[in-house]
């Protein structure tokens, strides 16, 4: 099952700019510490990671631990450089992935 | 500098005044109470203990990383945190990694960041939870393998993690 997903990337920059991108995951990020209705513990189930390349370049990655709030939000910057593609790999602790790719046009 | 011009005059007025107040005494209460508003936050043994049993005996600054938690925050569950190393983000320099703690939640690795240098920039946005109030801090990695660390204090009138779900 893939992830629903919401990313915030300008269309186009300018070379050289340094933009902000913004994604959001609907996850509920289940921490495996907290308590069902019968005193059981709630399995633990995470975001593990989001990995962000830009031109076939690792520019940012994040690794999630149960501390992050349910529905991860992460801002991060990108230089954009030239056109290309930005892809957004986010894994489940299941190893689910979930892939989606961005044109970002650089003027 | 507004600091120093405003003691200036405040001196002005003293002498006109006719108080025996020296300019260089009031000089030095301003500097101070300045450079008292920029210390760091000091860490307790326990929560440097947990950044050391990742970094061993390693040198780490507290410089060159801003962390930002609200200072306040009503419900533990959502808690709006930034962080920025500042780093010219060269392909020779630029920061590598970024690692948050909060000693005080069951796990206390909240999250790791690594950048490239193509990122521009290493500031990150995200949410995070916290099981108590407590003082978070991020430890970032240099390329040339310096560390440089940030921290940040924050009260939390609704705790995460502890309540059951009914």
């Amino acid at each position: 099952m893939s992830l629903k997903v919401r990313i915030s990337l300008p269309e186009n920059a300018t070379s050289n700019d340094t933009i902000e991108v913004k994604t959001l995951v609907s996850h509920p990020m289940e921490s495996g510490f907290r308590l069902d209705a019968m005193g059981e513990a709630m399995p633990r189930n995470i975001l593990r990671s989001l990995l962000v390349t830009y031109k076939g370049e690792k520019v940012f990655e994040a690794l999630f631990g149960p501390g992050i709030a349910a529905n991860p939000y992460v801002a991060f910057y990108l230089r954009a450089t030239e056109s290309g593609d930005v892809r957004f790999v986010w894994e489940e602790q299941n190893g689910d992935v979930t892939e989606i790719v961005r044109y970002l046009a650089v003027i | 500098m507004t600091r120093v011009v405003i003691t200036r005059v405040a001196t002005d007025r003293v002498a006109e005044s006719g108080l025996n107040l020296k300019r260089r005494s009031l000089l030095i209460a301003g500097v101070s109470g300045w450079l008292l508003q920029c210390l760091p936050v000091r860490l307790s043994a326990e929560e440097s203990s947990l950044i050391r049993s990742f970094y061993g005996n390693q040198i780490i600054e507290p410089a060159r990383v801003s962390l930002k938690t609200p200072s306040l925050a009503e419900n533990g569950n959502s808690v709006s945190l930034e962080v920025e190393a500042e780093s010219p983000m060269t392909a020779v320099d630029h920061v590598t990694e970024i690692r948050l703690f909060a000693p005080q939640n069951p796990d206390p690795e909240l999250a790791v960041f690594r950048f490239g240098p193509g990122a521009g920039l290493a500031r990150v946005g995200t949410r995070v939870r916290f099981a108590n109030s407590q003082t978070v801090t991020a430890v970032a990695t240099m390329s040339n393998g310096q560390l440089y660390s940030g921290s940040s204090k924050t009260i939390i009138t609704l705790a995460a993690c502890v309540e059951p779900l009914l």
